[in-house]
């Protein structure tokens, strides 16, 4: 290609400007370099640790911390590609008319391509009596774990109250239960993981964690908090009150989108991206959790917090910004690791009218979610075979007989109506 | 410590050194391309797909069946496939060839 836009895209003169170096934007800044930019790559931060993965921090981090964190990439991947690292450092203004950014220490930067790949933040609800320096915590970062670890060592009754029965909290509540903390979970809702799986998992995922020894707490909220002996009595409804040494929430995020709606771009529940990542402004593009974006697959705009979309919005975007334009089609997928558990989700199951438990063993099921027939989503347990054929049907958009689905003597590769010549292709 | 080679998809070849962790671990940590770890090692994503050289399948041993599944995923599995998070580094694989997938 040899357009005038490719040239002066391809200038070593010109600057790409990163704004967040977690998964979305460190993989944009190399899937950049991969597509052949040949300018300079500023990658933005204000965590000031070499970019890493996030979500252990929950999982395995927290439990064991001698290991350390695990790198996204080498310090000398990014000389190598020479992608410049200004960690620790705040956008604190973006002109878009002068496209330059100030910066938290002084410095202004100026931009030819900007991305936002600013991700959100954790949510922390204010309460009754709550004071700065109370042991109150929410964990986004490996800032946040490692003074949660620091008031976990020194804690004396190792009690944790953890508010929120989301993946967070639940992964936490694990977490807190390997490091030998007595720990209860509460949550608002009348069942756990409400928002994001169907009632058999909620309620298989509320008697694991019991199992554990973990209190889980259901249809209960925060009334107020005081400072005690130990640290906190929280009160909560019903007259009851729970002593703990340290509260994490788990009850939400918050986008960071304030730069982008400052300067006039539509940022309502998310930066708003098209089938590119491109904002209305053309120089800008936004890519991972911040980002409002349409899905072909469940035809609406979602806001999705997880690796899959950072990773994939990521070369997304630096196709698009080279000049090579694909649509950004992927299919959802996530993850959780709780004790010796493996859940693994594909698709979206928000708006299932039908769903189907295919028994493989006590802990080893899947749930298949169907809308008017259509599968939606699957989310497995402990077994792998369900989410690898429950992605491949998704992807391939195969009508399936929920009856086969739900019998577990009908082989996975064999969910599909009878006959269907299309799809009876060979391999 | 072992000597692994790795084998990018271009034919470019890379001599790391490790000492512990995963063999996806020791490919990120000296750059090798092709070699993502999305999920950061617990067998969730099949973004770290190598081809263990068939001489070597011995020292590294067989997929296990959860890999087998995710396997599925990947393109160009054969029976020299392997996700390389799962594999930890040993001085047992000293000298051990791994061909990244396309």
């Amino acid at each position: 290609m040899t357009s005038p836009e490719m040239k002066s895209l391809s200038s070593p003169n010109q600057t790409c400007v990163v704004i967040g170096a977690s998964h979305a934007g460190v993989s944009f800044a190399f899937a950049l370099r991969k597509e052949g930019w040949q300018g300079g790559i500023v990658l933005i931060d204000q965590d000031p640790d070499l970019p890493y993965h996030r979500p252990p921090l929950s999982k395995s981090y927290l439990a064991n911390p001698g290991n350390g964190l695990s790198l996204l990439k080498a310090q000398e991947s990014y000389e190598k590609e020479q992608i410049q690292l200004k960690l620790g450092i705040k956008v604190t203004t973006l002109d878009r008319e002068s496209k330059a950014l100030r910066l938290s220490d002084g410095n202004v930067l100026s931009y030819d391509k900007l991305v936002f790949a600013t991700g959100a933040r954790a949510w922390m609800p204010q309460l009754n009596g709550m004071e700065p320096g109370m042991p109150l915590f929410t964990l986004r970062n490996a800032g946040d774990m490692r003074r949660i670890q620091q008031r976990v060592g020194q804690s004396t009754s190792k009690r944790a109250l953890i508010v929120g029965g989301g993946f967070i909290g639940l992964e936490l509540a694990a977490s807190f239960r390997k490091m030998g903390l007595a720990v209860a979970v509460m949550e608002r809702e009348e069942r756990v993981l409400s928002r994001v799986t169907a009632p058999e998992l909620s309620s298989y995922f509320e008697k694991l964690h019991r199992s554990q020894g973990v209190e889980v707490l259901l249809g209960q909220e925060v009334k107020a908090i005081r400072p005690s002996k130990n640290g906190l009595q929280v009160s909560i409804m019903d007259n009851l009150s729970i002593e703990a040494d340290l509260l994490v929430f788990g009850v939400g995020i918050r986008v960071n989108s304030e730069l982008a709606e400052q300067t006039g771009l539509d940022a309502t529940g998310g930066i708003a991206v098209d089938g590119q990542c491109r904002t209305a402004d053309k120089h800008i593009y936004a890519i991972g959790d911040c980002t409002l974006h349409y899905n072909p697959y469940y035809e609406r705009h979602l806001r999705l917090e997880s690796v899959q979309n950072a990773v994939d919005q990521a070369k997304t975007a630096a196709a698009a910004l080279m000049g090579k334009p694909e649509v950004y089609d992927a299919l959802p997928w996530f993850w959780s690791d709780q004790y010796d558990l493996k859940l693994q989700m594909v698709g979206l199951s928000q708006g299932y009218d039908h769903s189907v438990l295919r028994r493989e063993g006590e802990h080893s099921f899947s749930l298949w979610y169907f809308k008017e027939g259509r599968l939606l989503a699957v989310d497995a347990v402990n077994v792998p075979k369900a989410y690898v054929w429950g992605t491949k049907y998704l992807k391939e958009r195969t009508a399936l007989d929920s009856e086969k689905v739900g019998d577990p003597t009908i082989d996975y590769s064999s969910f599909a109506f009878s006959p269907t010549p299309h799809l009876n292709l060979p391999k | 410590m072992a000597k692994i080679t790795f084998i990018a998809s271009n034919g470019s070849s890379k001599i790391a050194e490790g000492f512990g962790g995963s063999l996806m671990e020791l490919a990120v940590s000296h750059g090798i391309q092709g070699i993502d770890g999305d999920c950061g090692g617990v067998c969730s994503c099949a973004t770290c797909h190598v081809h263990v050289a068939p001489g070597d399948m011995e020292k590294t041993g067989p997929a296990s069946d959860i890999e087998k599944d995710m396997l599925e995923l990947a393109d160009g599995a054969d029976e020299f496939s392997r996700l390389c998070c799962q594999i930890q580094v040993s001085d047992a694989l000293d000298g051990i060839q791994l061909r990244v997938a396309k």
